[in-house]
């Protein structure tokens, strides 16, 4: 009955065998619905006793919806809930946890794991997380952190204990070799835990070795017992991948006829496997069939991902140049400071973040607008103070602002420090979207994406259907007409460079999210920036988001075959024989305007 | 430098009657010039002013003790703004006109290659404190941080008995540095039995910030179903993004660990750490070893910089270890003389922060240990795992064919920085 704890090869067989506890069958059955370990924490095996499941089963669900408490809390609660007794032995293993090195510390472990104490993932768990702490008593008393909060419990018997004890805990030291030995014990010992996300996460931890044939019978009882749909897809899966190593070439015929189609690498390396290595032709064809029906469906997928890739390059260029198609596509100043603007928003960033700490999107979402006004003013300041002066004459105003760039620098330089500043993402900027397991978005990506377009048709919508806009377009078409109508030209002139300088800022808040904030960050864009609105065509704004985006996607599309290096070179020379066919840009300004 | 124009000084008839009037109590008084080298603005202010301020602490510090043969030290600070030329200039500035007894200073190896005709020209001394891809030996400059063997090599021994790792995947910005130590690599790699199809190089451009297709690509390369790791000569700005870009795409470190020869303790405050918990840096120290003198040092750097958040790295304690090699060394050889104190360097021992000693060896390099961290949550390192024996510097690596017969010795009858055993001569080669 135990033949499933015999994962042959692979470095899980140790860890398996060290879990060596007999289990009934009938004992398995109930274990879906018993809400705590169901492998090990069945009967603790010193004492026989059977742990009352109906108890658990209240406990765990009714915190699960009254409190925030996190999956790793309500497994230690129940677990520690049910314990009556606890065994000598064990304890005497998990407090000789902090000892040693990490090798002495992975064989205490194993050691653990054979015990089958129902303690035993609880503490493991805490420790792969780092949330298992030793006091420097003698011997220590081994406490676990909860997930939130900075109150915890002993590992031995579960009562709580005060924030104070746990914070003159030290860490028990864990290194990934350790932590990854760790998993695969813990996998071992959740592969039928209550919670479907555990089994899922066991099941592909298993898959990643090679799967024993010995497993499939207990396999076999696990697709007859799992309910939830998902694992029972992986339980099929790893069921298949175990059968490729059985001796019946029909049995492995059927298991690649399940495999094909799906898009885990595990698979993909076992499929290749086979193709070059199983000793029947016909398997060996089968394999390969399978392995070239995923293969178009990975080109399809990184086609797929290609094109976000581009997309979301575009954004961060458009995001970047968009502030700079005002003040140079509209009011033709070649502004070299446009990128400290960018930095002046991301020190906004940092700077609301540790004004308000703990309170990452909250502080993000305040950035957005107080980047505007603290990069549009001090644009406002620049233009006021010196660009007014230098209208028409580009190359002393290239010069001007290229000195106030390189001023805002080092003021940020002396004023904050010439390191860089730590600027977090809140937890719904981070991760990715997983589509499939070939595709997966990053959401900050996206979000960025999203943001960029916002801005763009945000800046539209405020040139053609306001005043101000109507007014900049104006000045910028005719200004001694504009100033007859009654505009006042000065006035139109700061504002608008405000906005463009506001908008910078903004650019800022975004890209503090994907890359780093100091004072140097300003000059990787300017380049860009420039490229982009020279590309798109000086003064349009649609050409602006056409040119950021086609520069993006050939960014991407170049990358994987040049190298990012050769890609930075080829997209310069294409963009400077552009220019030399189409001086004007992809989109130029028509009329007489034009002309001016 | 002082000394010789002194001499020379001593020829004209005024002088001799201005030093007989003012006598010995003059030269007593007369400060001993520590030319310090580090940009302050510009790119690489980012890294190189805590090791301005670490030298003045240094200097500081000595002073309190009495100087150095009776005599005060005194700082001369210099901004090369970050521009490889005015590195050059700056060097010149302070052998000729402010007459320094020795420089410390300069960081990556394209503002040290401007720096090296001008020592080597003006015979002055300088220490280079930062990690760096070897190859080379000049007479006239101390290499007192890591060279290949000593931060490349074991990381990846490391990483391949530790781990079991069987496919690599070298990543680095596009410059000398990282080609030259991922060149190294390469070759060891190959010699140890790995394929071709199973490492990977990867070049960047400077301050690269969109990693999306990289990651990607490191990414399917780790799915083979053989153990990867990244082995990172990735140079500063472009860390951020990168890390941000692994943890965004879910690869941990349990699964494809990054080891890093360029990030460390002064770094990662810059950082958002979470992305990079659990990753890997390679360094001759780390500011959580546990060590008296450790202790020490970090305490009079708090003081010294009124600030208990700061940091200490890696090559402040190569500036610790030079700064007092160059102070043993003085004072062993009574003098500041350049020449004579060239030679008192070699051989000297210094206790490095780490509860070893430090030796200046022939080539200009010094014995170093070998530690490996793992980044945690507070930004700094856990160590877990270090040479058992300090590991001396080659300046030459054994595992380029090219330098494989180069040997660097600047004691006779050698005494020569490319020193070619094969053909027995000097070969005057460029380095």
């Amino acid at each position: 009955m135990a033949a499933w704890l015999l994962v042959a090869g692979g470095s899980l067989h140790a860890e398996t065998q060290a879990f060596g506890l007999e289990m009934p069958a009938a004992d398995l059955a109930t274990a879906t619905t018993t809400p705590t370990f169901a492998v090990i924490a069945q009967a603790d095996p010193y004492t026989g006793d059977m742990i009352d499941p109906s108890l658990l089963g209240t406990d765990a669900e009714s915190a699960g919806e009254g409190t925030a408490e996190t999956d790793d809390d309500l497994m230690e609660e129940a677990v520690y809930e049910g314990l009556e007794e606890t065994a000598a032995d064990v304890d005497l293993l998990i407090q000789r946890l902090p000892e040693g090195s990490f090798n002495d510390r992975r064989a205490v472990a194993e050691e653990l794991a054979a015990t089958g104490d129902p303690r035993v993932p609880v503490v493991l768990t805490a420790l792969v997380e780092g949330r298992l702490l030793a006091t420097g008593d003698d011997p220590p008393r081994i406490l676990i952190r909860a997930e939130t909060g900075r109150a915890g419990r002993d590992a031995l018997t579960g009562e709580p204990v005060d924030a104070d004890l746990i914070a003159s805990g030290r860490r028990v030291p864990v290194h990934n070799p350790l932590r990854n030995a760790l998993r695969n014990l813990i996998a071992v010992a959740t592969i039928s835990a209550p919670d479907p996300e555990r089994r899922a996460a066991s099941l592909r931890r298993l898959m990643r070795d090679d799967v024993s044939p010995d497993m499939l019978a207990y396999l076999d009882e696990r697709v007859e017992l799992e309910t939830d749909p998902r694992v029972t897809d992986l339980l099929l899966t790893v069921r298949a991948l175990a059968r490729l190593n059985v001796d019946d070439p029909e049995q492995r015929l059927e298991s690649i006829a399940l495999l094909r189609g799906s898009l885990l690498s595990e698979v993909r390396v076992r499929l290749e496997a086979t193709a070059t290595r199983d000793d029947d032709p016909e398997v060996r064809e089968a394999a390969r069939d399978a392995l070239d029906s995923i293969e178009s469906r990975i080109r399809f997928f990184r086609f797929t991902e290609n094109l976000f890739f581009g997309l979301s390059a575009g954004s961060v260029l458009l995001l970047a140049a968009i502030g700079l198609a005002i003040t140079f596509g509209v009011m033709g100043v070649i502004n070299m400071a446009h990128g400290e603007l960018i930095m002046i928003g991301a020190y906004t960033t940092w700077f609301i973040q540790t004004l308000i700490p703990g309170a990452l999107s909250t502080s993000i979402l305040l950035a957005i607008p107080a980047a505007f006004l603290v990069a549009g003013l001090v644009g406002v300041a620049m233009e006021r103070g010196v660009i007014q002066f230098l209208y028409g004459r580009p190359l002393e105003t290239l010069l001007a602002t290229f000195g106030i760039s390189l001023i805002l620098q080092q003021a940020v330089r002396t004023l904050f420090s010439p390191l860089n500043r730590p600027v977090a993402s809140p937890d719904w900027l981070s991760g990715s979207l997983h589509v499939n397991p070939l595709l997966s978005l990053t959401w900050s990506r996206i979000y960025i994406l999203v943001f960029a377009i916002m801005v763009f048709i945000a800046l539209l919508l405020v040139m053609k259907k306001t005043s101000l806009g109507l007014k900049v377009r104006a000045v910028a078409q005719n200004r001694p007409m504009a100033r007859a109508l009654g505009v006042r030209t000065g006035w139109v002139d700061a504002l608008t460079f405000g906005l463009g300088a506001g908008i910078a800022g903004v650019a800022g808040v975004a890209l503090s999210q994907l890359t780093n904030v100091g004072p140097n960050m300003g000059q990787a864009y300017i380049i860009d920036s420039f490229m982009v609105v020279v590309f798109g065509g000086v003064g349009n704004l649609w050409g602006t988001l056409v040119g950021a985006m086609g520069l993006g996607m050939m960014t991407k599309f170049l990358e994987p075959h040049t190298g990012a290096v050769l890609a930075k070179i080829v997209v310069l020379i294409f963009i400077i024989l552009f220019i030399q066919r189409r001086p004007r840009g992809l989109f130029p300004k028509k009329g007489r305007a034009a002309e001016a | 430098m002082t000394q010789k124009h002194w001499l020379k000084a001593l020829r004209t008839p005024s002088v001799v009657l201005a030093l007989s009037l003012f006598g010995a109590s003059a030269q007593a008084a007369d400060p001993i010039k520590v030319g310090v080298l580090h940009s302050l603005s510009g790119t690489m202010a980012i890294s190189e002013t805590t090791l301005k301020d670490t030298i003045e602490m240094l200097v500081a510090e000595q002073n309190a003790k009495g100087g150095v043969l009776g005599r005060p030290l005194q700082a001369v600070v210099v901004d090369p703004a970050s521009d490889w030329p005015l590195f050059a200039e700056r060097t010149r500035q302070l052998l000729e006109q402010d007459n320094v007894d020795v420089i410390f200073g300069v960081w990556t190896s394209v503002a040290r290659k401007s720096v090296l005709p001008v020592v080597e020209e003006l015979n002055g001394i300088l220490f280079y404190p930062v990690q760096y891809e070897g190859e080379e030996s000049s007479r006239n400059i101390f290499y007192t941080g890591a060279a290949p063997n000593q931060q490349a090599i074991p990381a990846v021994d490391y990483l391949m008995n530790e781990y079991g790792i069987e496919r690599w995947v070298l990543a680095g910005t596009d410059y000398v540095y990282p080609r030259t130590t991922n060149r190294i690599l390469e070759a060891y790699l190959k010699a140890n039995g790995v394929a071709d199809e199973d490492i990977m190089i990867n070049y960047t451009p400077f301050g690269h910030a969109d990693w999306q297709s990289i990651v990607a690509d490191i990414k399917r390369f780790g799915e083979q179903g053989k153990p990867t790791a990244v082995v990172s000569t990735i140079n500063g700005d472009a860390n951020v993004p990168f890390y941000r870009e692994l943890g965004n795409q879910g690869m941990s470190a349990e699964d494809i660990p990054v080891i890093a020869f360029s990030v460390g303790e002064e770094e990662l405050s810059g950082m958002d750490t979470r992305p990079l918990v659990g990753h890997l840096a390679a360094w001759n120290y780390f500011m959580s070893v546990d060590t008296p003198e450790n202790a020490e040092f970090i305490e009079k750097w708090h003081a010294f910089i009124g600030n208990t958040d700061r940091v200490t790295n890696d090559p402040m304690e190569a500036h610790y270890i030079g700064f007092n090699m160059w102070v043993q060394a003085v004072e062993k050889a009574g003098t500041t003389d350049v020449d004579t104190v060239i030679d008192a360097l070699k051989g000297v021992t210094v206790p490095n922060l780490t509860g070893g000693m430090a030796e200046m060896l022939v080539n200009h390099h010094i014995t170093k240990p070998v530690l490996i961290g793992e980044i945690q949550e507070d930004g700094q390192f856990l160590v877990v795992w270090q040479t058992d024996d300090l590991i001396p510097g080659d300046a030459w690596s054994p595992h380029l064919p090219g330098s494989r017969d180069i040997i660097a010795d600047w004691t006779p009858p050698i005494s020569c920085g490319n020193f070619n055993t094969v053909t027995q001569t000097c070969s005057g080669q460029n380095y």
